[in-house]
Formats: C-alpha cells, structure tokens, sequence
C-alpha cells in the first residue's frame, strides 16, 4: 500500500509474450494517456522481460513519457511470482496512483497477487475508466478518484468502484472495449532502466510445455459479424448463421447460450465472458440481448437485430428492428444481399 | 443491495459456486488417485452451511465454516486475508479454488490467498493434476494457448469448469452426513424446539449434542474472526479498499431504431441502406 499521492502517475502493464506487445496494453495506452492529461501527470509503461528494449520505442509512440523497463534472463517468461516481486519494487519505489493492466490470462494472474502484495484495492474486468469525485457518507470529498466502471451481477448493474485510501488504484481492464491508438512516431520519450535482482527461487514454477491454441476466428478483427443465440434451436439450423456471414464476408459469432448448447466452437463467443467487439455491422439472430450479450457489442457501428419476440431487449440497441421467424427472415435477407450483387465467400466455414 | 452498494447476501440463496465444485473434484481426484484428506472451506453466512454439507455427500473429509457478522462487505483483499488466516489453521499441501465465482466473476481470491500463504499459484488448471512425491504437474490455460508447469509443493490452485466433471453426492455419504451441524446451527435448533428452557441449559444441551457429533465426525467447524486471531483492520468493510462510488441500473443507450418489415422489400431496403452507409461493401 502507498499514500494516496496527487503526484504519481498513471501506468500500464506492457504485457508483452516473447518480444511481441499484446494489442490490450495498447489500447490501455490510450486510456491511460486519457486519464493522466485530466490529472496533469505522467503515463508510464512497465515493461518486464528479457531483451524487450525494442518495444520501449513503440510505448512512447503510443503514448508514455516514460517506460519502466526491467530486463532479466529470468523475466523471459512471465511467472506470477517473479512480475509480481519486479512489478511490486517499482510501485514502492514511484509510488504511482493508478496502475491498469489487461484483463487478460497474465493480468487476471498477476494483478490480485500485486494488489494482495501492496495490501491496495484492484478492480476486475473494467469496461471504462474515468476521473471523478467521491463524496463519503461522512461527508468527506475525495476529488480526482479513479472509477474504475464495471457490469456487475449479470451485468443487470453497473457498479463504479473507488478506492480512496490506499493507492495505487487499480484494476484490470476488458480486451478490446478500450479503442486501438495510431501511433505517433514522432512521440519522444524517456526510457528508464531498472536494475532487477532475482533469485530462481522467485521462480517457483517450471513451464515444461507452451503450446498455443490458433483462435477459430479472429472476432476483433471483423468488420461484419453475423450472430445466432440459442432461437436458432439446434447446431443444424446455425448452418444459416454461417451462410448469412458467407454472403456478407463475415465472421460468425454466438452468445453464450449457443454456445453451451453446441451450435458453435467458443472462440466465436461474443459478451461479457467472451470476445468484446466493435465491428461496422453486427447481425443478431435469434437472440434476446442478455446484457451480458450486448456488453460484447453494443459498441458496434451498425446493429440488425432478428427475433420473433417484439420484446426483445436486444431490440433496445438495435438500428434496424426485425420482428419475424428467423427461418424466413435470414434466407430473405441472403437472398437481398446477393440481388445487390455480393459474391459469396468461403471465408467463413462451417465444421 | 444494501445502502453502500454492497451485496445483500443474507437475501440470496446460498449456492455451490460451480467452479468450486470443479476445484472440489480436483481435491477429491488428488485423494482418490494420491491420497490425502480434503477439508472444504467457506466465509459465508450460517446458511453456507448447505453448500458445506453438500461437499462432505460428495466426498470431502471436514467442512469449516468461517463465519463472522465483521466478515460483511469484505472484497476480494479483505475475503483471501481472512480465508489466509483460516488456512493457516490447518496443514496443507494444496489449496484448491475455483477460477472464480458467478457473481463477482474477480478471479482475484485465488492468487490473493496465496500471495498472502506465500506460496505459488497455478491458476486456470483445465486437466487433472499428477504428483509424484513433493513435484506437482499441472496443465493450466494460458488465454491464447495452454502450458504444463511443475512445482513443489505447497501451490495453490485455482481449477476451471473444462477441468473435470464433478461427481455427484453419493448416497452412502448423503445418510451419513445429513445430520451433520454447526454448533452455532445446533443451539439454534435447540432454541426453537424448548422455547421455554433456559439460556445455559441450551448451552449444555448443545455442547453434548456437538460432542455426539464430533464423535461420529459429522461435526461442521464454525469459526469466527476471535479464534482466527485475524487482524480487524484487513477484515470486513475497514479492510477493504475497494468502495462502491455508485450503483447504476443498466439503461441502454437508446438508439434510434428502425423497424423493418420482414419482408422482401423491407429487407432490400434496409441492405441499400446499409450499402448507401458503406457499412457494407
């Protein structure tokens, strides 16, 4: 735990997996750099491994006045315990006010052990983050706070979260809901090296294995996703989902729910426990708008909703409201888009 | 919801957190496959009880329920010191959690606790484990792929839902342990069966009745904050730095909306549309 203190910057957690940045610090950079010109301070970018310099550049590009680089043989690989000990140091030693890292597999590993280590508040899966004041019951204000914003419970609410005593705040933030920055080559920098001190007993865990998993799909990079939920009622009939996105050079996605029920592999899962995407048009089929739904999607450009319930809540974020039996709506809407001169594609492809 | 934008959890049924279950299979695979005795663990209210007694059908040795009106409103920080402080109590080798819960969805106790027990986590275990003397081997999820790693022992674990399958209660266990309490549960009970007794003849009819029930190991431990000897200012509210700023009903950006009419016309309208935008092209 450190002091609250009106000086300390912002910083972000460069998850970086051999020698490669992970697009969500990235986009924390923008949010980062966001939130630090509000509190007229500093961003920095922590960067742990070993031989990553490089990527220091492409931080400052991206937005940081300084990055913290910590380089180690045994900082290679991430472990919970060795990050953690280096990240922990830093804090101690530049008492930051707010530091956000990815909410992804390293973040949601290395985070709690940090905030468990500094005895400091951390918030996961934030959705946004901004700047604001806090009034306590007692009256007392807490200007210039982190709320670190979240769906909570099911996502029915959405809770703000504070920490107002014990800094640094900080939380753990959703791939893909911050937007991309362009990077600014011109950006100038500081680089500050760190000396890092590690024993191997830091390093309790040896990684005998890594093997990656090819993702089916890459959601976050489609410009058109075409989605079923579980109305289209069996694996069989998700055959239409796959032809709509076919005709339109989509990707096809699911909810939750289809996807528990087999229709679909769970890369393709978009919503609060799956891929948060923001593509030009999103296509929802059969689908009611669980909010844990539309919070992986309601940021899209364009959205066509599908469902024979009137009342369906994901009509609430629709552009275009289709009320009609699936079945008959999806081949007339193919059978529209090919009239208007689309060639199919086989980018998409079933299995 | 209480008036701080805490949980109110007494006005919640008490539930088997599904990851837990599978964290539980995974301890009663260890025990089956390596040995060992499994003791399941939870901070809750007295009505946790349930879910306590749920675990020992299933196959679990002891149930402790940590349980302390100073336990409100923990977060995650405040809930893994005051599960620290209940570990601790015992002597293990390994500490099981599930990935994370369905409410909070944090994933953030498990590497709490054992950042605070000072061993080290593996989290995300989707396979089940192998120990060979002190070294564990564990395949765990790492987002975009998946690792085997090996330790020593003591680690601490959190297991996901791909892990296992989790066995259900077995009706052996069901008959054994279905009369199985909580002192606090027991004088209770009492309570309302001898309205008219007094206070300290309660007190010694439920110290027989738990005597009755630890003999036959049916006993469920209930522990509060005093016997753990847990430190107050990392307990409950005081503890906790997270704060709820504020709670807000999900309103959805209300976006104008067109209505299309399922139709062939309607449809070819909306695609011009949508081609007149170039959100398609």
């Amino acid at each position: 735990m450190i002091d609250v203190n009106r000086q300390g910057e912002v910083w972000v957690f460069a998850e970086q997996h051999g020698g490669l940045l992970e697009d969500t610090p990235i986009e924390l950079m923008s949010k980062g750099r966001h939130l630090a010109d509000i509190l007229g301070v500093g961003l920095g970018a922590v960067l742990l491994g070993d031989n990553v310099k490089g990527l220091a550049t492409k931080l400052i590009h991206y937005g940081a006045d300084k990055v913290y680089l910590a380089e180690h043989p045994l900082l290679e690989h991430y472990q919970a315990n060795s990050y953690a000990k280096v990240f922990y140091d830093l804090i101690h030693k530049y008492k930051p006010q707010i530091a956000i890292y990815g909410a992804t597999a390293v973040g949601r590993d290395l985070g709690p052990r940090i905030a468990s280590a500094t005895k400091a508040g951390l918030t996961a899966d934030c959705t946004d983050l901004q700047i604001g004041d806090h009034k306590t019951t007692d009256g007392q204000m807490h200007k210039n706070l982190l709320f670190q914003i979240r769906p909570a419970f099911g996502g029915n609410i959405i809770a703000t979260i504070i920490n107002y005593d014990r800094w640094p705040q900080m939380a753990t933030v959703r791939e893909g809901v911050m937007a991309m920055p362009t990077p600014n080559t011109a950006r100038k920098g500081q680089i500050i090296t760190e000396k890092v001190q590690l024993s191997p007993q830091e390093l309790p865990i040896e990684i005998l294995e890594e093997h990656t998993r090819a993702k089916k799909v890459d959601l976050k990079a489609a410009r058109i996703i075409v989605a079923g939920g579980a109305g289209l009622g069996s694996k069989e009939n998700f055959r239409l989902i796959w032809d709509l996105a076919n005709c339109l050079g989509g990707a096809p996605a699911a909810t939750r729910a289809a996807i528990d029920l087999g229709f679909i592999d769970h890369d393709h899962q978009v919503g609060q426990t799956g891929t948060t995407v923001r593509p030009s048009l999103y296509i929802a089929v059969g689908i009611s708008g669980a909010i844990q739904h539309q919070s992986g999607m309601s940021q899209s450009q364009k959205i066509v909703a599908i469902n024979n319930d009137p009342q369906a809540p994901i009509f609430d974020v629709a552009h275009y409201k289709i009320v009609g039996d699936l079945n008959e709506v999806v081949p007339r809407m193919i059978k529209a888009i090919k009239e208007k001169g689309f060639k199919e594609t086989s980018s998409a492809e079933s299995k | 919801m209480n008036d701080d934008g805490t949980v109110n959890r007494a006005a919640l049924p008490a539930i088997f957190n599904p990851e837990d279950l599978n964290a539980l299979e995974a301890a009663l695979d260890i025990k089956d496959r390596f040995g060992g005795t499994v003791t399941v663990i939870t901070m809750g209210l007295p009505a946790a009880v349930t879910t306590l007694k749920d675990a020992l059908y299933r196959g679990a040795d002891e149930a402790i329920l940590v349980t302390d009106a100073r336990c409100a409103a923990s977060d995650t920080l405040a809930t893994s010191y005051i599960l620290s402080c209940a570990v601790r109590q015992l002597k293990y080798d390994i500490v099981l959690c599930g990935r994370q819960a369905i409410d909070g969805d944090t994933a953030q106790v498990g590497p709490q606790l054992a950042e605070k027990l000072g061993v080290p986590q593996i989290t995300y275990v989707e396979k089940p484990v192998e120990i060979k003397g002190r070294t564990i081997t564990v395949q765990r999820s790492a987002g975009n792929g998946w690792q085997k790693v090996k330790a020593q022992l003591p680690v601490l674990l959190t297991v996901t839902g791909e892990a296992n399958v989790p066995r259900v209660a077995a009706a052996k266990k069901m008959m054994k342990y279905k009369a199985a309490m909580t002192p606090a549960g027991i004088e209770q009970t009492l309570k309302a069966e001898n309205a008219a007794a007094a206070p300290d003849e309660i007190k010694s009819l439920a110290a027989h009745k738990a005597g009755e029930l630890e003999k036959k190991g049916v006993l469920i431990k209930q522990w509060d904050l005093d016997f753990l000897k847990a430190d107050l200012t990392w307990c409950g509210r005081n503890g906790s730095p997270t704060k709820v700023h504020r709670i807000q009903s999900v309103v959805l950006a209300s976006k104008e909306t067109k209505s299309v009419e399922p139709t062939d016309d309607g449809l070819a309208g909306m695609i011009h549309e949508l081609l007149e935008d170039k959100i398609i092209a």
